[in-house]
């Protein structure tokens, strides 16, 4: 195990998926001579060239486009959105070609590509550029939709992703870019599908993932103090869900609090809470809680902006409504 | 408003010098006449698919070729079987002179688990990978990216390919078109698009939905080569498709080719065509591509009146059987909505 940051966890993803296999290659704004916008391909047009390393024009739909088509034909190509918010540009090709082509074809077509970035807000960069969509995207069959919250998973993932035979959309973080997390020495596979328990308790479970992640743990730090010991399940993978590891926690502990950045209406945690109330209903002693982002706009100021996604002060005001 | 003329025949124009690769090499008479087949297939299998939609035999959405069918034939009959195409969702040529047997045509638009894509693409969604046909695509404008995706591919695994990427007119005011030509002039693509301008987006004549009517022009605005041609001849449409796919296949330069053609049917089924006379049909069937080439074979010797008879009898037997073999064929189970979602 050493120390390495998110983003260079992924760059080392691309980095060796890129050389054990040929078919791989990057296209996304600002990749190749920049370096990637939040420098998550630095040094790969060095290493690789500018045949795999391809900087693309402001045309979302055209350069998503172009990897979906090269993905039909049987190339592996990983599609850098520089924000996730700007995917929405080439909703069509992701949500129309992308997801469904295998479908429409009778499965006589498969779609191997990555859609790969940043996303999620907190950085006064306002509504248009805050949008955390792992929630949209993963309401199509079709698609597959992982958000690693550490570097090991932002590594792990990306690499299971690009070697996926389905069109994954790795959605990263602007805020965990630069932080640094024990990643394994060597090769290896981080699961899709798999959620991990990041600690194991008997009070609460906590469902989160993402940024959030980094919320909870360090509310968690609160909670201990409390004397409140909640079991912590990182999702990772939101599309296909890990239902058994979640069920088997709330049965266990008996309560939920479900901690996400996507919106309340609709979202990842509403998912959650439904199906929870669903299969383990015999087993709740309390109202399945949600913190979510809420139910407005990103707000630039940043005296609105920290109340507007989960935040330490939400998470532990849940847990102490759960936990009586 | 600058009304696009009828059929020109003959007339190519373009936006740059067109490159002179010389003519395309000549097809045998064999040649000849199985393009003429195929073009008379796709005329009998859509006359029997426009009568199966008057009875109910078909839901949904569903358009017609015919009219249009020296596009397909002629920019198929111009590049190579190897060579990848795409187009939208007026497909049924594109998916039948690219593999698609008539009886999984067939069932595919009955929605019977026979079908080329086992009942879950319709008219819209044909796809026949192994020869190259990569859909059948339903939004406007949607395939364009696609193709130069597949055109990408080609030149990464250098394979000296060209893409065609069909749409129709109406697709080329969409934003992913735009997007797609730019970087195909930039990164040096492989893909030709070929405009099938049949005159009316839906039932939007062209003079009122492109602010330039010429559509071959788009491509000045990307420093691309954009050719017009009159499309019902056959051997004019391979003409030029096969100049702009060898330049393409040999430079990597895009380029677009509008051909001008005509549908004699409405936009869809359900199109009343409330926006066009019939004398205006009537003017456009007098150029009718089936029947320039069949007078052409037949001026040529290659084969005699009687020949061709037995042929045309021979694939309008052929459509029979087919559409009685896919309205025999059973309809999905319903285990198969779970299937081909995930590889």
């Amino acid at each position: 195990m050493s120390k390495l940051a998110y983003r260079d966890a992924v760059r080392d993803a691309m980095a060796e998926e890129m050389a054990r296999d040929s078919r791989v290659f990057l296209i996304g704004e600002e990749v190749a001579q920049y370096n990637g916008a939040y420098k998550c391909s630095k040094g790969l047009l060095d290493r690789f060239g500018p045949e795999r390393v391809i900087d693309s024009p402001i045309s979302e739909s055209g350069f998503a486009g172009l990897a979906i088509g090269a993905a039909m034909y049987g190339l592996r190509p990983i599609a850098e959105f520089m924000t996730f918010s700007f995917s929405f540009v080439a909703f069509d090709q992701i949500v129309n070609n992308a997801a469904q082509i295998r479908y429409m074809s009778g499965g006589r077509i498969k779609v191997p590509v990555v859609f790969r970035g940043n996303s999620g807000g907190g950085h006064q960069i306002g509504a248009t550029h805050s949008h955390a969509p792992e929630n949209i995207y993963a309401t199509f069959p079709g698609l597959k939709v992982v958000v690693p919250a550490f570097a090991a998973d932002a590594k792990g993932l990306l690499k299971s992703a690009i070697r996926d035979d389905n069109p994954v959309l790795v959605i990263e973080n602007e805020a965990l870019y630069g932080r640094e997390s024990e990643v394994p020495d060597g090769e290896y596979l981080t699961p899709i599908g798999k959620a991990n328990i990041l600690q194991e308790g008997t009070d609460l479970t906590i469902v989160t993932h993402g940024r959030s992640c980094w919320t909870v743990l360090e509310a968690n730090q609160e909670l201990l103090k409390m004397g409140i010991h909640a079991e912590i399940v990182d999702l990772r993978s939101i599309k296909p869900l890990d239902w058994p590891t979640v069920f088997a926690s709330v049965r266990k502990t008996h309560r939920l609090v479900c901690v996400d950045e996507t919106k309340p209406f609709c979202g990842v945690s509403s998912q959650v809470a439904a199906e929870v109330s669903r299969a383990c209903f015999d087993h709740l002693d309390a109202p399945v809680l949600r913190v979510t982002s809420v139910e407005a706009p990103m707000p630039f100021s940043s005296a609105l902006e920290d109340e507007c996604i989960p935040n330490v002060a939400r998470v532990i005001e849940a847990v102490k409504q759960v936990v009586v | 408003m600058n009304k696009p003329s009828p059929i020109e025949a003959g007339v190519v124009v373009s936006n740059q010098p067109l490159p002179d690769h010389g003519d395309a090499p000549s097809l045998s008479r064999e040649e000849r006449v199985a393009w003429y087949r195929l073009m008379y297939l796709v005329r009998k299998f859509e006359e029997r698919t426009y009568q199966s939609y008057q009875t109910g035999l078909i839901g949904g959405f569903c358009h017609l070729y015919n009219g249009q069918e020296a596009v397909a034939a002629g920019a198929f009959a111009a590049v190579r079987e190897t060579d990848p195409v795409i187009t939208a969702y007026r497909d049924h040529a594109h998916g039948l002179m690219r593999g698609i047997q008539p009886g999984p045509a067939f069932a595919e638009l009955y929605g019977r688990a026979t079908g080329v894509v086992k009942g879950k693409g319709g008219s819209m969604h044909y796809f026949n990978p192994e020869k190259q046909m990569w859909g059948g695509h339903g939004i406007v404008g949607g395939q364009t990216p696609l193709g130069l995706g597949l055109a990408f591919a080609t030149k990464y695994l250098g394979e000296k390919k060209v893409c065609l990427c069909f749409m129709g007119d109406g697709a080329v005011n969409q934003g992913s078109f735009h997007e797609a030509l730019n970087m195909a002039q930039l990164m040096r693509i492989p893909v030709v698009y070929v405009i099938e301008n049949n005159m009316y987006s839906m039932g939007t004549a062209v003079e009122r939905h492109a602010a330039p009517v010429e559509l071959y022009k788009r491509a000045s605005g990307y420093d691309m080569l954009g050719v017009r041609a009159e499309a019902q001849d056959f051997d004019t449409v391979r003409q030029v498709v096969w100049t702009v796919a060898e330049r393409a296949r040999a430079e990597n330069l895009p380029a677009i080719v509008e051909l001008m053609t005509y549908r004699y049917r409405g936009h869809s089924m359900s199109d009343p065509q409330y926006y066009r006379s019939k004398d205006e049909v009537e003017e456009y069937r007098k150029h009718d591509p089936i029947e320039i080439l069949r007078g052409r074979i037949l001026s040529e010797g290659n084969v005699d009146e009687k020949g061709l008879e037995r042929l045309e009898e021979a694939v309008r037997k052929e459509v029979a059987k087919a559409h009685e073999w896919a309205i025999a064929s059973p309809y999905p189970a319903q285990s198969e909505i779970y299937t081909d979602i995930y590889a």
